[in-house]
């Protein structure tokens, strides 16, 4: 029987700089599903998208991670990669010097545990970079140095297509993407959504939904998920805001 | 050149150049300097008269000047415990097969008969003091070409070379320029003339063996106008317990349009003093450019300098320091703007780590008069962890107004959210490490062919790992 790839968060709590953030998040992620995690700024969304691979600043002080029924918590970041978890950045770092397709071979010899001729490689990068429109001259480009926003973002995917994650975490990647540059990642990330893949889109705004559909929608209010639903749910928040929510959220009695 | 940052997996970090052959010389002197051994050694090489007198008033430089107060620490050398001059051979190979089966053995575990055949027009190998094996292709032979060692040049080419031989670096110019011309052996002398370009590498390999040996080569290089040549050195020593000395003196003229290229991976074992004067002149619309590697060595002191003697004369010097446990790199630059319209580039960069310390320490000088001078420093410094140490001592003199000067320094580490970003596409903490480092290397490596390049990446990751030295 093949293994379920389910990532199932239960009762999170993480601390940065000894400040709570994260106040008892529970979330499962099955595999093949795409998550939609939206919330307000400072509602913890990115401190649960470093937290789940790993970022040393971020202090877990309770709760457990599964993924395909381990708990990845006491895991190093490129352990938990080399398991399959991905994490899109929302500000991708610049590494100068280091061109592209260095750096994608690495990591791909890196998850795959093998290295990859060097044709066969070039050629496989060059499939995906047609898929995002990107063209050839990336490969020599230093990784993220000089890029635009949107440039980081499609290259975030890429890396995404390439080394073929199981859970996709993805932090704003919509943010800082005019509305061509979000169809094309959006459709990338289209084109990789299949039953050996979770999705779990971060985002503030509605508007990349509207490209990738999810299967189900979270809301993130200081640190708690206060409701969940589908793609109608999107759809009352575009309508309503999010001060609603929050209200509802922080004064329960109140309504 | 995309491959070149590839992290490659190699064995584990030791200084792999460390070892020796048993001593089996022809001629040792006694340890020590004086000057019947100035005079045994012009005898020994059937020197003329005057090239005999130039070491000897050098030897009256050397020991009249004190021993530099800046820089590194120089006071473990002990100038009474050294071996001043070792002829391992009694003549020189121009085929492998003629070189003593131990020293062929010790240059095939260093590659450069390998070297040789891939990618090099010539080649010059130097054990202790002396060439003991020299090649050069036979079409750049026939173009005029001069390939040969410094004793060679003397010998066979007397008039070019007491031209142009200590017109660039004195014999009084330093300390260390003056011990090099009392008692120097070996080196090159190349003379490429007008017009012709020599488009692969020639290549000098030194290597020390002996213990408390000093070497010094001494380097002279004519470029006739329109040439180029790229010359390459590249030098290893044993590890012993006991300090060695290697104090080389390289002048290089630079004519009208010429271009040379003088590239030294320097890899000496963390026992050697490596002190050495390095100058040209670049003359109207020439180029010189030093791309300058220092990894091994206990302390470098080492500026590489190009006069800018007229006119559109362009200078550059790419350099790359690595301080390891133990070392100091004292390395830099010097640009000497003596005509107007002239350029010159420095980009320097360290690494420090196991509480090495590297220093930047370079000269921008522009004569009064010297319009419209344009150059630039930069310098860049990578501190792997506390206990290093980085120190920039940029000295700019202008005497000029009318000129376009540039000036940063970086310090900078490995930053938390690089190697974060990196390990989550998989790298372990050391492979995302050995990444960073060579990315910010690369705009000096990519500089390399690509062999040097590769080998490059590969020394300085076993730096990282933490050879011993």
């Amino acid at each position: 029987m093949a293994e379920t790839a389910e990532l199932v968060i239960q009762d999170l709590h993480v601390s940065v700089e000894g400040r709570e953030i994260l106040k008892g998040v529970n979330l499962t992620v099955p595999t093949g599903e795409v998550h939609a995690l939206m919330g307000p700024n400072g509602s913890g969304k990115s401190t649960l998208a470093y937290t789940l691979m790993g970022h040393p600043k971020y202090e877990v002080t309770q709760g457990q991670v599964l993924f395909k029924g381990e708990d990845i918590l006491e895991l190093e970041p490129d352990e938990r990669a080399r398991r399959g978890v991905f994490l899109a950045f929302q500000y991708p770092t610049a590494i100068p010097g280091v061109s592209l397709a260095n750096f994608l071979r690495m990591s791909l010899k890196s998850i795959r545990g093998t290295d990859m001729p060097i044709l066969e490689f070039r050629k496989l990068v060059k499939e995906k970079m047609a898929l995002l429109k990107m063209d050839d001259s990336f490969f020599g480009r230093y990784v993220n140095d000089g890029f635009s926003g949107g440039e980081k973002k499609r290259a975030e995917i890429l890396q995404m297509a390439l080394l073929q994650p199981q859970i996709a975490i993805m932090d704003e990647t919509d943010s800082g993407l005019d509305i061509d540059a979000l169809r094309t990642v959006s459709e990338g990330v289209n084109a990789l959504r299949g039953p050996n893949l979770g999705i779990l889109i971060i985002t503030h705004y509605q508007r990349i939904l509207n490209y990738i559909k999810p299967d189900f929608v979270h809301i993130l209010v200081d640190g708690r998920i206060v409701r969940s639903g589908q793609q109608d749910l999107v759809e009352t928040l575009e309508a309503r805001g999010y001060d609603w929510i929050i209200n509802e959220a922080l004064n329960p009695q109140g309504v | 050149m995309a491959d070149a940052t590839e992290v490659l997996d190699v064995g584990l970090g030791e200084y792999k150049y460390g070892f020796h052959d048993p001593e089996q010389y022809v001629f040792k002197s006694r340890k020590g300097l004086s000057r019947e051994i100035v005079t045994e050694i012009s005898y020994l090489k059937g020197e003329p008269a005057w090239m005999r007198d130039f070491r000897l008033k050098a030897l009256e430089y050397f020991e009249s000047r004190p021993l530099p107060k800046w820089g590194g620490d120089l006071s473990g050398i002990n100038f009474d415990d050294i071996y001043y001059y070792l002829r391992p051979t009694e003549g020189q190979g121009r085929t492998w097969e003629e070189v003593p089966e131990y020293i062929k053995t010790t240059f095939d575990r260093l590659g450069i008969p390998q070297a040789e055949r891939k990618f090099l027009a010539g080649v010059s190998a130097q054990y202790e003091s002396e060439v003991i094996y020299h090649s050069i292709r036979k079409d750049l032979e026939s173009k005029g070409v001069i390939f040969c060692d410094c004793d060679t040049g003397l010998r066979e080419h007397p008039d070019l070379f007491r031209q142009y031989f200590g017109t660039i670096i004195p014999p009084n110019d330093n300390k260390f320029a003056a011990l090099n011309s009392a008692v120097w052996s070996g080196g090159s002398f190349v003379y490429v003339p007008a017009g012709v370009k020599v488009e692969i590498p020639l290549q000098a390999y030194f290597r020390i063996n002996a213990q408390n040996m000093g070497q010094f080569e001494r380097t002279l290089i004519i470029a006739e106008p329109g040439s180029y040549v790229h010359y390459v050195e590249g030098c290893t020593a044993p590890t012993y317990s006991s300090d060695s000395l290697h104090s080389a003196v390289v002048e290089i003229i630079v004519k009208e349009g010429a271009r040379v290229r003088y590239t030294t991976i320097q890899n000496w074992s963390n026992n050697v003093y490596n002190l050495v004067t390095k100058r040209s002149q670049a003359f109207r619309d020439a180029t010189m450019e030093w791309i300058d590697c220092n990894l091994g060595s206990k302390l470098t002191m080492k500026y590489p300098a190009v006069y800018l003697m007229e006119p559109g004369a362009r200078g550059e010097v790419l350099s790359i320091a690595f301080a390891g446990r133990g070392q100091h790199q004292d390395a830099g630059a010097k640009m000497v703007h003596c005509a107007p319209n002239t350029s010159s580039a420095i980009t320097s960069k360290s690494i420090s780590k196991f509480g090495g310390r590297a220093s930047y320490r370079g000269l921008l000088k522009v004569h009064k008069g010297c319009e419209n001078v344009k150059s630039n420093v930069r310098c860049d410094a990578l501190l792997m962890d506390e206990e290093s140490r980085t120190d920039t001592y940029p000295y700019i003199e202008i005497e000029e107004d009318r000129v376009s000067i540039g000036h940063e320094a970086t310090v900078s580490k490995v930053s938390e959210e690089q190697l974060f970003y990196l390990r989550s596409r998989g790298l372990s903490e050391n492979e995302a490490t050995m990444m960073i480092v060579n990315g910010f290397i690369e705009p000096i490596v990519k500089e390399l062919p690509m062999e040097y390049a590769v080998e490059m990446n590969r020394l300085i990751q076993l730096e990282m790992e933490g050879s011993v030295g």
